[in-house]
């Protein structure tokens, strides 16, 4: 592992905090299997699975055949027989081949079998742009995920987060979609992996930074734009409160209604594009819920309705650090 | 050719004609499976002896006369079923009747054929081989009276819920058939251990995705798996022209695993052959295709009206290769079996048909809570406030209308 001890932790990017997580789910639970495309020798296209074949064998680290329905449906079938699979779909928008089983199979199976099954599944999806990556490589699809009901999804946003909540879906009941923001891999972190450290949650958003003026609600890749966003801010004297929301489904309403009532103000950052994307949701939930207690709408900053374009505009499309702070300016002049 | 193009003289000419291989742009729906079919019994119940079925002859030489009433005896209780099944969707009591006739000798084979630590993976018109898993056929009602979908516990008996997007069953079966490997449950030389997986879809399954994939990852898992494809001619209105090019038991050769063809309206051909698939899964010598050449003699569901899409003098065809005429010949030429069991057999489908009306009818509505409560294992805040509001709402209308 490319870790560095510390006297308060390890030093882990993103990325490897899922390796690490992986491998203490797998020495817990004999029952857990990694699987996908490339996983196994080379440790997957972003490495998140290196070392684990050589140290848990092919049986349960497996290389499995370039079809991504197979791989889903295939870990519907080891769930069943009481193994706990984690499928990694090498990109966001590779994922659309085993869409079918994600939504009819995985998503409804406890329910159609009137709780007689369960499957203890992840699957984990590198998402998001920003790589400069070619077509099919940067999509944001949460929301078809979001709108199943049945499954259960997160997004982790830096590396202690990667590290505990990956343990966390593995030890899941339900199944669990698990978004990894790719162009976060590579950011480090201090993180205590021991035992002892009590992680949060795995559905609980958390105030990544507190603030007075307005609630920015992020997740993902977002997170670290809105923190840097807030930075900045702040040094204008805009006071921002940056929540993590972490859980997607569920969604701890809780942390940000307790935000939003707090700051009267709420501005919702998600790559994804912006009809339908989650700030709908949220918008919709916080305008019920917080109805007294808002100065202004709701606003959204997204990607726009459009396909995710070429990435030599991807710049454009994306949220960036001037986009939340302009969404914040409008948000704060109602 | 269309299938109005299917006349009577053509079909009479097809019946019984022994045809080389099946080649496009003829009526192959009217072929009897060509050479290459494994079959024990003639159309007249006579045994048959060929090179064709001599692998698998051992099976059926185990067999006692004893055997072949109960294998009868399955298929009877299962026509019977199936037709009260399409009874009670004619008289409201059931919203959708997936029908099995013709198709009790493909199933019943291969149903009897497994061992109970085996798993099957149905598609949606299994009843036989629920049947045969010792399945309450009554559980098989719920999903089309609307109760649920599905609903029994798939590991009870070892057969999963039915599965209705076609295909899908066969990736999971592969799966669990991984997973059967992992456990070390293949080439123990325990038979009570070795387990077997068998997923179950049709002709117009083959060409899904699903199926393809479901192939090449058992190959090169070389899982424990045997595919039986129920080639009923037809998937919905579309004959087996309007899915393949070649036989579709050779597909499994591109695949690297052997694959058969066997007359499915011969129980003895479909039971020597499952046999011998299952042992082969179990052995650990990998997948088996069988290609279980047979007949949907009825529609595709309740839904579906065939008059719009083939001829009766199809029907009146594959009347004669009836699956049970052709089993009571066989036995009845035995000279052991009389016709008692027969009256006997007919009895007993009168009972059980009465018991599946009775426990149909007598089957409660779903409560409401059964919407809410199995959506999530663990706790969900958001489901549970919406389920707080419906119970709120609905309990607006207590004392209303009564």
């Amino acid at each position: 592992m490319t870790t560095t001890a510390s006297s308060t932790g390890t030093r882990l990017t993103l990325a490897k905090g899922i390796t690490a997580g992986l491998r203490r789910a797998m020495e817990n639970d004999p029952k857990v299997l990694v699987m996908g495309e490339d996983v196994g020798r080379l440790g997957g296209v972003f490495r998140v699975t290196e070392g684990l074949q050589k140290d848990f064998g092919e049986d349960r680290v497996i290389d499995t055949p370039l079809a991504e329905s197979g791989i889903v449906g295939t870990a519907i079938g080891l769930a069943l027989r009481g193994y706990r699979p984690v499928v990694e779909i090498q990109f966001d928008g590779f994922v659309y081949p085993a869409f079918d089983h994600i939504t009819s199979q995985v998503a409804k199976m406890y329910a159609r079998s009137l709780g007689h099954v369960t499957l203890p599944m992840v699957i984990r999806i590198p998402c998001g742009g920003g790589i400069g990556a070619v077509e099919h490589h940067s999509e944001s699809n949460e929301s078809y995920f979001l709108h199943s009901a049945g499954l259960r999804v997160v997004a982790c946003s830096n590396a202690e987060d990667s590290y505990w909540m990956i343990q966390q879906a593995v030890a899941t009941d339900d199944p669990v979609i698990f978004f990894e923001p790719k162009r976060r891999y590579h950011d480090k972190m201090v993180v205590d992996t021991s035992a002892s450290a009590a992680p949060r949650g795995l559905y609980e958003a958390v105030v990544a930074r507190p603030g007075e003026h307005v609630t920015v609600a992020c997740y993902g890749p977002m997170v670290k734009t809105c923190l840097q966003a807030a930075e900045a801010a702040g040094q204008e004297g805009t006071s921002i409160e940056v929540v993590d929301l972490r859980g997607l489904n569920p969604l701890d309403t809780e942390t940000l209604f307790a935000s939003v009532r707090k700051t009267g103000r709420l501005v919702v950052v998600h790559e994804a594009s912006q009809f339908l994307g989650f700030g709908a949701e949220i918008s919709a939930q916080v305008t019920q819920e917080c109805f007294y207690h808002l100065e202004a709408p709701v606003l959204r900053v997204t990607g726009y309705s459009t396909p995710y374009p070429a990435s030599k505009l991807e710049e454009l499309f994306l949220p960036d650090l001037d986009r939340v702070l302009d969404g914040v300016d409008r948000a704060l002049a109602y | 050719m269309t299938d109005s193009d299917v006349v009577p003289e053509q079909a009479a000419a097809a019946f019984g004609v022994t045809h080389h291989e099946n080649v496009i742009g003829t009526p192959k729906i009217l072929s009897d499976g060509g050479p290459e079919t494994i079959r024990f019994i003639d159309q007249d119940g006579h045994r048959i002896r060929n090179e064709v079925n001599l692998p698998y002859d051992k099976y059926v030489d185990a067999l006692t006369e004893e055997d072949g009433r109960r294998l009868y005896r399955d298929m009877a209780l299962i026509r019977r079923f199936d037709a009260e099944g399409t009874a009670l969707q004619r008289q409201g009591e059931l919203g959708l009747w997936p029908g099995l006739l013709g198709q009790e000798a493909a199933q019943v084979g291969i149903g009897r054929a497994m061992r109970p630590q085996d798993y099957a993976f149905p598609s949606y018109r299994e009843h036989g081989v629920a049947w045969c898993r010792d399945v309450d056929p009554v559980n098989l009602l719920g999903m089309f009276r609307g109760v649920n979908n599905g609903g029994w516990d798939p590991n009870e008996k070892n057969f999963h819920l039915y599965t209705i997007v076609i295909g899908n069953q066969a990736l999971h079966a592969v799966g669990y058939a991984m997973g059967v490997q992992r456990d070390g449950a293949v080439g123990t030389g325990d038979p009570d251990r070795d387990t077997a997986v068998v997923t179950f879809f049709g002709d117009g399954a083959t060409s899904q995705g699903d199926i393809n994939e479901s192939f090449v990852f058992a190959a090169v898992n070389q899982s424990p798996i045997v595919f039986f494809c129920q080639n009923n001619q037809w998937a919905i209105s579309e004959p087996n022209e309007r899915q393949t090019r070649i036989p579709l038991y050779q597909r499994a050769r591109g695949f690297g695993f052997p694959g058969v063809r066997v007359d499915g309206n011969d129980v003895l051909a479909t039971y020597a052959v499952s046999m011998h698939a299952l042992d082969e899964a179990r052995s650990g010598q990998g997948p088996f295709l069988i290609e279980a050449y047979t007949y949907r003699m009825g529609a595709h569901t309740t839904s579906d009206d065939p008059t719009k899409y083939r001829d009766s003098a199809e029907l009146d065809i594959w009347r004669e290769r009836d699956p049970l005429l052709r089993l009571k010949s066989f036995l009845l030429s035995l000279h052991e079996t009389e016709q008692a069991f027969f009256d006997e057999v007919d009895r007993e489908a009168d009972e059980l048909a009465a018991r599946i009306r009775t426990a149909c009818q007598e089957m409660p509505d779903p409560p409401h809570s059964q919407m809410f409560d199995r959506v999530y294992v663990e706790p969900h805040a958001g489901l549970e406030k919406e389920r707080d509001e419906f119970v709120a709402y609905q309990a607006g209308f207590e004392g209303e209308g009564n």
